[in-house]
This record gives C-alpha cells, sequence and structure tokens, in this order.
C-alpha cells in the first residue's frame, strides 16, 4: 500500500501512482466543499481548516497527474468561488489550480507518504495557495491584504496536523494494486 | 506547464473581465449552488438529526441521573422528615409533662421515658428508666398528661416496672364523674379495661368518665382514668369497657408521682380539669338525650297499650351513691400485695 520510491533503468524516479475507485475524488471532493460550508456554521473554528485544499493536495501527490492535480485544483477553487458571494470566480481557482499542478508535480519526486512529509508539505501549500490570493486580491482587485500573520500561521499549523489525519484516512480509499 | 498556463490565464481573464464588467459569472454560481446545495441541505438534516438524538440521549441521561439524585434526595429528606416529625413530637410530649409538673407543684413528681416493655403479650407492664436511685418506690402512680396509665410494681437500682391499667391482675379504684358511683378498672386478658362491680341497676352511658375514686391508696382522686366505651347488662355487675385516656400502646414519657397526695384540678389541667369537665357536660346532654328518647318510646308504647308487658318494664332510675353499690377494691389490686 505504501509508495514505494525507486529509481528506473534510465535513472530516473519510478514512481507508483495510487488509483482510487470510481467516483473516489469526486465524491470527496464534493463532501469537502459541503462539509467546508457546513462546518462554518458551527463557528470560527471551522475556518481553522481548509477542507478543499487539503484534498486538492492529497489528491494531487496521490495521482501524481499534474493534468489532474491541475483541473481537481482549479475546479475545486471555481467552486469555493461560486458558492462565496464575495469572490469573483476565479480567486480561488487559480490558487487551486497552481497548488494542485505544483502538488501533482512534486508527490512523483518526494516521498510523500511520511506523516512529517504530509505535515510539511501541506503546511507550505497553506501558505503558498494564501499568497497567490493575496496576491491576486492586491494586483488584480486592488485589495489591501496581508501576507503573513499570526492567525494564519495557526490555521496553517491546525490544517497541518489535520491534514495529517485526513491524508491517513484518505489512504483508505485507494484501490489496491 | 503550457496547459496550466493556459488555466491560469482563462482564469485571469474571467476575473478581470469580472472586474472590469463589474459583473459576475451567475451560471457557473447557479451550477456550483445546484450541485452542492443538495448536498448541504442533506448534510444539515443529517447533523442536525444526529445533534438532536445526541441531545436527546445526553438529555436522557441527564435525566435519568438527576431523577437517581433527585430519588436518593426525597428519601434523605424523607428520613429527615421522620427524624424532624420524631423530635417535634418528643417535644410535644415533654412540654406536655412539663406543662402538667408546672400546674401541679404541690406533687412531687418525676418524669421518666419508657426504655421497654414486657416480652409476654398477656402481660402489660413497661419497663422505665428511672428507679431506686431517683426515688422511686412500689406503687407509685405513674400518669401522663392524658390519663393514668398504671403503678410501680418492681423497682431496680436504675429502672421501675409498671403495671398498666390493662394488664389483668391490675385494679383501679375508680368512680363515674357524674354519678358518683363506684367501681375497679382491671384488665382482662386479650381485652381492654374493664370496670367492674358496677350494678346492673345504676344507669352508665358510653362516653361517661371515669376517674379515680383514691380509696386503693396508690392513685389520688380524681384521676382521669378513661371513659365508657360500652356498657352492657349481667348477671349481676353490668360489663363495662372502658377506653382509657393515655394511648396505652404508645407510651414514650410518663410522669411518675413520687407523693400521694391529691391533684387539684388546674385550668390547664388536661387530667382533671376544665377538658374532663366540659367533656363530662357533653357527655351528660348525651344521656339526657338518650333518656328522653327512651322515655318517648315508653310513653309510644303506652299508648299503644303494651304497658305492663315484658319490653314495658319501667326504665332502671339513676342510684346515687348507696352503700350497696360501692365496690370494694379488687383484692389483686391491693397496694401492698
Amino acid at each position: 500500500m505504501a509508495h514505494m520510491l525507486t529509481i528506473g533503468e534510465r535513472g530516473e524516479p519510478n514512481v507508483e501512482v495510487h488509483k482510487f475507485y470510481s467516483g473516489t475524488i469526486l465524491g470527496v471532493s464534493l463532501l469537502a466543499l459541503v462539509f467546508q460550508a457546513l462546518l462554518h456554521k458551527y463557528g470560527r473554528w471551522a475556518e481553522w481548516i481548509d477542507l478543499p485544499l487539503l484534498v486538492t493536495i492529497y489528491f494531487g501527490v496521490s495521482r501524481r497527474n499534474p493534468v489532474t492535480g491541475l483541473f481537481l485544483g482549479g475546479s475545486i477553487g471555481i467552486f469555493q468561488d461560486a458558492l462565496s458571494h464575495d469572490n469573483p470566480i476565479g480567486m480561488y481557482g487559480i490558487a487551486g489550480t497552481i497548488v494542485g499542478y505544483l502538488a501533482s508535480s512534486i508527490g512523483g519526486r518526494i516521498d510523500t507518504e511520511h506523516p512529517l512529509a504530509r505535515l510539511g508539505l501541506i503546511f507550505i501549500f497553506f501558505h503558498f495557495h494564501q499568497a497567490i490570493l493575496v496576491l491576486t486580491h492586491r494586483v488584480l482587485l486592488l485589495q489591501p491584504e496581508r501576507f503573513f500573520s499570526v492567525n494564519l500561521l495557526l490555521d496553517s499549523v491546525i490544517t497541518a496536523v489535520f491534514g495529517v489525519f485526513l491524508f491517513a484516512m484518505l489512504d483508505r480509499l485507494r484501490r489496491s494494486n | 506547464m503550457m496547459l496550466l498556463a493556459i488555466v491560469v490565464l482563462a482564469q485571469l481573464l474571467l476575473l478581470a473581465f469580472q472586474v472590469k464588467t463589474d459583473h459576475s459569472v451567475p451560471l457557473i454560481r447557479y451550477w456550483a449552488a445546484a450541485i452542492v446545495t443538495p448536498l448541504e441541505r442533506g448534510g444539515t438534516w443529517m447533523t442536525s438529526g444526529f445533534g438532536n438524538i445526541w441531545k436527546g440521549y445526553v438529555g436522557l441521561r441527564n435525566a435519568r441521573a438527576e431523577n437517581e439524585n433527585m430519588r436518593s434526595e426525597m428519601q434523605r429528606l424523607q428520613l429527615r422528615n421522620q427524624e424532624l416529625e420524631s423530635q417535634n413530637a418528643e417535644a410535644q410530649r415533654l412540654s406536655s409533662l412539663l406543662s402538667f409538673h408546672d400546674t401541679h407543684t404541690e406533687v412531687q413528681m418525676l418524669a421518666a421515658e419508657v426504655i421497654g416493655s414486657s416480652s409476654d403479650s398477656s402481660s402489660h407492664t413497661l419497663f422505665i428508666n428511672r428507679g431506686e436511685k431517683d426515688r422511686v418506690r412500689m406503687n407509685q402512680p405513674v400518669i401522663t398528661p392524658e390519663g393514668v396509665i398504671g403503678k410501680i410494681v418492681e423497682v431496680f437500682p436504675h429502672s421501675a416496672q409498671v403495671q398498666l391499667i390493662n394488664d389483668p391482675s391490675s385494679g383501679v379504684g375508680a368512680l363515674f364523674a357524674t354519678t358518683r358511683t363506684h367501681g375497679v378498672v382491671s384488665g382482662i386478658a386479650g381485652s381492654g379495661p374493664h370496670m367492674d362491680y358496677v350494678s346492673n341497676e345504676e344507669k352508665v352511658t358510653p362516653g361517661e368518665m371515669i376517674v379515680t375514686s383514691g380509696e386503693d391508696k396508690i392513685f389520688p382522686k380524681d384521676l382521669l382514668i378513661g371513659t365508657v366505651e360500652s356498657a352492657n347488662q349481667s348477671s349481676t355487675f353490668q360489663v363495662i369497657t372502658v377506653k382509657p385516656a393515655a394511648r396505652l400502646d404508645r407510651l414514650e414519657d410518663v410522669i411518675v408521682l413520687l407523693s400521694q397526695h391529691d391533684l387539684e384540678a388546674k385550668k390547664s389541667d388536661d387530667i382533671s380539669g376544665a377538658e374532663a369537665k366540659q367533656k363530662q357536660a357533653e357527655a351528660d346532654a348525651a344521656a339526657a338525650a338518650a333518656a328522653a328518647s327512651q322515655e318517648s318510646a315508653a310513653n309510644a308504647t303506652a299508648q299503644n297499650g303494651g304497658a305492663g308487658g315484658p319490653g314495658g318494664s319501667a326504665p332502671t332510675q339513676q342510684s346515687t351513691k348507696s352503700p350497696a353499690a360501692k365496690p370494694a377494691v379488687k383484692p389483686a389490686a391491693a397496694p401492698n400485695r
């Protein structure tokens, strides 16, 4: 079950691509969007965790297909934009697209199965995702947004810790070879 | 990489279009809402349902725990209430004894607590927590503010045995409060106290009060013993059942009269005071009414020509204190047996 990173005959990384049961990616992505919307009803603590981003990262590093990651991240981001009345369509879409693409690309190069690696990966992608959003806000919408804050750091840590457990749960949805 | 650039660029253009024209993209929002909203509705329904079930479960558990707590609290309070009622009853009894003692300062008396009773069901005796050390002696009267209950028959250093007036071997010189007809109140095995040696000629009505006569040299005169419960004619003497004034089966605190002086009637005295006289007046009124009713019945019989028959005999006249009617104190109840 665990991902094995080996060196092929040509010296290129021989990466094991994890496959999922049909509909898993779509279902989990939708559930992530729904849960994110539902959890917001129960208070500020729900904003600490970015479920759609976690799903984007997970399927990106698991599928290791940049095209899939790109479209999945973009779709989830556009859904987030569409479901939020304030954001113009494309704000989260652009960030999700880039994160999905990068996660798929990185997943094929480094070990993303270890919990600590996942923790660091989620933490970095969280801030990268946030940076793209802030940049988009500042450049396109001319809205002053802060790149960093203590609350943002706290959110990233919580999301990273939660993501490690979520990734372990999502590993069970993988189709065995 | 090229694909990424195209997709990002497309979204940037879409974003720029929205910002420039201040138009959103309603179709995308509509589709997104159409896809996600039913799931959200289902999720809300499930979470609220689960929340309700959880709340109900927790509430039920809390209610059960609360119910058990309240039940134990109620039992504790019931016990406490019983304890307080017992203390209240004891305080009333002691207050009654104290009041009685205060109204009869001329008589030396001693309050005592009932500590036990006889193990023999046929005898009616009890033990009190006062004895020879407390100047308790044989044949001293034992009373309560309600009435006479018995006399001391055994004295121990720190306790004494009291023979109740309903004991078969007991005997108390008694008389009716109104007619002053004498008799002896004694116990009968398996029954309540009776008043003996009252001739059939004496008119006795239920409710009539019976007091001590003082002839037995034990009980002071005019202490309330009880009332007539029933009176029936017999061969020589009437069979008169006495209802003791004191609750002989529920005695807890009693008074031992250390001296033989007669008790003077006081206003607050239950045993020989105004209340007794009032009860006696009520008994007299009842007796008068009964006599009037009997007389009218006799007149009616005479008018119907029934006079002189077996059932038409003249009613017995109420006798006064005749020497023949005066009973002797029952030998078994003699003070110095």
